[in-house]
């Protein structure tokens, strides 16, 4: 079990990693997601021990993990695949840490050959390995010391699709047979067919948390009207947060009742009005790898081929809070908390047009 | 908690297990023998003893080994393996024991060869070169020569902790003792100073088959071996233990 409360990181001005906590159960896959830059790596070499943390706290089975006597045999490790000395064959990679964890050398073999390593790829140096290769050959690693927890920064990195595949039903085995899984990811696509809970994480704060069949069917109402601008007031007005789609639709963070009353209160047209189903998450997702709070130069009027705008240092603590969007009346109350986060979310910035569609871009198909 | 024997072993392994690691090791060795080669062919008969054949494998040495020793520490960061290791082991001050027991080993083990080299060169000398063939070597030249490796290779493996780069630490170990000789040649005042911190002259006195040492001669050994040893190893265990791992 991995448990993690109020992880903090600060370098000089930037906070990093900001109050993060979660937990991560036995026989669980954790998904973190999070953007480049969101605090996804600080936070799980903060877990390992190997990133000093400002504040907060981690631990492994109830114990911080440098006061695990043989870590390996504990945690399965994988922060980054590339950090492997080329000059070392794949199987001497294995070898080595096998001798100092105290494995047995036959466990090499096995693992070489589970991972797709066969024992001409395990006899090859490093330095010749395509980047799905390390990987594999970092997992391996990872499996070594037969660890009930595995902690593991974008592991499918470089992996062709076979290999992503392949590599679900590693870990979905691993946490079925009682294990416990934290994986990283930028693509929330990768991990939600195998995750069973998600941590997303944004600008160093987890922005929803939660079991993911809960996170996608909670995630808010999907709306569109007849006209965009009075829907929009009225839904300012009710105090319902949204955010615009790429489609013209809204976003809305409150379930199809409350947005059909306000928009009925309001006498906005809707032609649309659903729950979001996953979008939501992906919205909140797509936000999140857009920058951030939109830039006041966006307005949600710019045409799509604009270019986005200049996103804000993600990590940077003086980020100023989210300009209120042009078309919401600032006499609305506080925007209420969306509803996949129910405990402490910062508000969903708005997305421009503009801003949604390159980040869109941005995303492998 | 993983013993410290364990780590060595691991740590002697990672210098011998990359092609580059096995090059440098041979290439130490390879040294040590053309050294003993030259003497035999070029030598003085007079020279082909024991004592005499072992004492000038050794300065080569002393500048091969600081290279052994700062690559066993920095090729954790250059080539950012340091994350697989301090993952294993977080004692971070542990796998520091380690690396220097493991140097230190090393540095023993080329004495050892070096002495091997000098034997097998003495041996051919009495039965083919007519040389002295003396197998006399005190106890206390060997352990002097002994202690010249260790010092040397120390200085290697402290400025690898201290800066954690390679090409920075190389370049340091090799040009910083020249540089602090020709400094103090040149600047008059600092020259009572510098006698007691110039480590090549402090250390060369250890191989210097002409020079008994008295008490002055360890103590500036000691005082030097504080500057160029510890210091920098006590400020890279400091920064070691305190630094982030990516």
């Amino acid at each position: 079990m991995i448990e993690v409360q109020n992880l903090t990181k600060r370098y000089g001005r930037v906070l990093a990693v900001d109050g993060v906590s979660f937990r991560c159960e036995p026989g669980t896959v954790t998904g973190f997601l999070g953007p480049n830059g969101a605090g996804k790596s600080t936070t799980l070499r903060m877990i390992c021990g190997l990133t000093p943390a400002t504040a907060g706290t981690a631990t492994i089975d109830g114990a911080p993990y440098r006061r695990l006597p043989n870590p390996g045999r504990t945690v399965g490790v994988l922060l980054d695949a590339s950090a492997q000395h080329p000059g070392r064959t794949g199987r001497e990679t294995l070898l080595l840490s096998a001798q100092l964890m105290g494995v047995p050398r036959a466990r090499v073999g096995e693992l070489l050959e589970l991972v797709g390593l066969g024992a001409a790829a395990g006899r090859r140096r490093v330095r010749g390995y395509s980047l799905g290769m390390r990987q594999r050959l970092g997992l391996a690693h990872a499996l070594l010391g037969d660890p009930r927890v595995l902690v593991l920064d974008e592991p499918a990195n470089g992996l062709d699709p076979e290999g992503i595949f392949w590599m679900r039903g590693v870990l979905r085995d691993f946490a079925d047979r009682g294990g416990t899984v934290l994986l990283s990811s930028h693509l929330l696509r990768e991990v939600e067919a195998v995750a069973d809970r998600l941590v997303v994480i944004g600008q160093g704060r987890v922005v929803a948390a939660g079991g993911k069949d809960l996170l996608l069917a909670r995630s808010g109402t999907r709306v569109r009207g007849l006209e965009p601008e009075v829907l929009q007031r009225a839904l300012a007005t009710a105090g319902v947060q949204f955010s615009r789609t790429t489609d013209g639709a809204l976003l809305a963070s409150a379930d199809p009742e409350t947005v059909g009353r306000a928009a009925a209160a309001a006498g906005a047209v809707l032609l649309e009005l659903r729950p979001a189903g996953d979008g939501g998450l992906e919205q909140l997702f797509l936000s999140l790898t857009a920058g951030g709070p939109p830039a006041p130069s966006a307005s949600p009027l710019a045409s799509p081929s604009a270019p986005p705008p200049p996103a804000p240092p993600l990590t940077s603590p003086s980020t100023p809070p989210p300009p209120a969007s042009p078309l919401t009346s600032p006499s609305a109350p506080a925007p209420s908390a969306p509803p996949v986060s129910p405990s402490t979310p910062p508000p969903v910035p708005p997305v421009p047009p503009s801003a949604a569609e390159s980040a869109k871009e941005g995303q492998p198909a | 908690m993983i013993s410290i024997a364990r780590l060595t072993t691991v740590e002697l392994r990672k210098m011998a297990d990359t092609r580059s690691g096995r090059w440098l090791l041979a290439t130490a060795g390879l040294i040590s023998a053309a050294i003993v080669l030259i003497i035999l062919l070029a030598g003085e008969p007079g020279d082909l003893a024991l004592a005499g054949l072992f004492a000038p494998t050794l300065w080569p040495l002393s500048i091969f080994l600081p290279i052994l020793g700062v690559l066993s520490v920095t090729s954790e960061w250059t080539q950012r393996t340091a994350l697989t290791t301090f993952a294993l082991v977080p004692e971070r001050h542990r796998v520091a024991t380690a690396k220097v027991l493991a140097a230190l080993l090393l540095a023993l083990l080329a004495a050892a060869v070096s002495l091997a080299f000098a034997a097998a060169g003495n041996l051919i000398g009495l039965l083919a070169a007519d040389g002295d063939g003396s197998w006399r070597l005190t106890a206390a030249d060997l352990g002097k020569g002994v202690l010249f490796l260790l010092v040397t290779m120390m200085i290697g493996v402290a400025f690898g902790m201290l800066l954690m780069n390679s090409a920075a630490a190389i370049v340091l170990v090799l040009v910083l003792p020249v540089v602090w000789s020709i400094l103090t040649e040149l600047v008059r005042a600092i020259r009572t100073v510098a006698e007691w911190l110039d480590i090549s002259v402090t250390s060369g006195l250890l191989i210097d088959a002409e020079v008994t040492m008295g008490g002055q001669d360890w103590a500036k050994l000691g005082t030097s071996v504080a500057m160029w040893v510890l210091l920098p190893a006590g400020a890279g265990l400091a920064r070691l233990l305190r630094r982030e791992v990516a």
